[in-house]
């Protein structure tokens, strides 16, 4: 049986990520591969704070911070971008969106 | 009991995570990545980051998850969405998927990460004294520009929504 060493925490971690990104490539809809996309990086979240406890230092942690707050900037700017692609084309599935101009 | 609690928060995230990302139904999935988000801050408390689990909670739970199902509902999609079926994108994924767990499992079967046992590393990451200091001395520069970025992305989304004269919307 595997203790909860670091590398046990580094897998799951990378095994999140590759959840996430098999969603960012099989879903269709705009907001489920969004989704996925954030799962990805609550992924590398985990994997820096789990560093960041084991080396005992505190650099992972705070990006850790600073991650959180850019993705919430992100999220809004992502999902006002998707709302204002979704009033042009009245869609989200990404192979209707296939092209730049109408 | 901490590997205990590790094993049942790694088997929830990833149950969940899996339902996030393969329910045809986007509530679901929101509702799924909301839980997932629960463990991941539930690995941090196990990792001493009191601070990041609260802060997780609150943004990503409460502010971001709570974004994604105003979204969801203000754009009222018409059938649940399946996936991506298409012989070529299907392959791929499969592919690319299958590289990422060979390279988990070689990871996890070879991988040997050094570092010392837990309870010999001092928990930095515990008190608010560290970050406090981390966020005023090195990372001074780095919380100003950020700041900034909130603010000019509070100013792009206003931009994007509002609706402006002579840009018609599909009716």
């Amino acid at each position: 049986m595997i203790t909860a060493s670091l590398n046990a925490y580094i897998l799951l971690s990378v095994l999140l990520f590759a959840i996430g990104f098999l969603g960012v490539i099989v879903r269709k809809n705009t907001l489920a591969i969004y989704i996925s996309l954030e799962l990805m990086l609550v992924a590398s979240t985990l994997a820096l704070v789990a560093f960041s406890r084991y080396n005992g230092t505190m650099d992972g942690n705070v990006f850790v911070f600073f991650i959180l707050t850019v993705a919430a900037a992100e999220v809004a700017v992502g999902l006002a971008i998707i709302v204002a692609l979704f009033r042009k084309r009245m869609t989200v599935q990404v192979d209707e969106l296939n092209a730049l101009k109408n | 009991m901490a590997d205990t609690l590790f094993f049942f928060l790694a088997t929830f995230l990833v149950i969940f995570a899996v339902g996030a990302v393969l329910s045809r139904n986007v509530v679901n999935a929101a509702l799924c990545f909301l839980l997932c988000l629960v463990g991941v801050s539930g690995l941090f408390a196990l990792l001493e980051a009191y601070l990041l689990a609260v802060l997780l909670v609150l943004v990503y739970a409460g502010a971001v998850v709570a974004l994604f199902l105003f979204i969801i509902m203000l754009l009222d999609m018409k059938h649940p969405t399946a996936w991506n079926t298409k012989g070529f994108s299907m392959i791929s994924s499969v592919i690319a998927f299958g590289l990422l767990v060979t390279g988990v499992v070689t990871f996890a079967s070879h991988g040997k990460l050094a570092s010392l046992p837990i309870d010999q590393v001092p928990a930095v990451g515990a008190s608010l004294n560290g970050y406090a200091y981390q966020l005023f001395t090195t990372y001074l520069l780095p919380v100003q520009v950020v700041g900034f970025l909130l603010l000019i992305a509070m100013l792009g989304v206003i931009v994007l929504s509002k609706k402006i004269d002579g840009v018609e919307d599909a009716s």
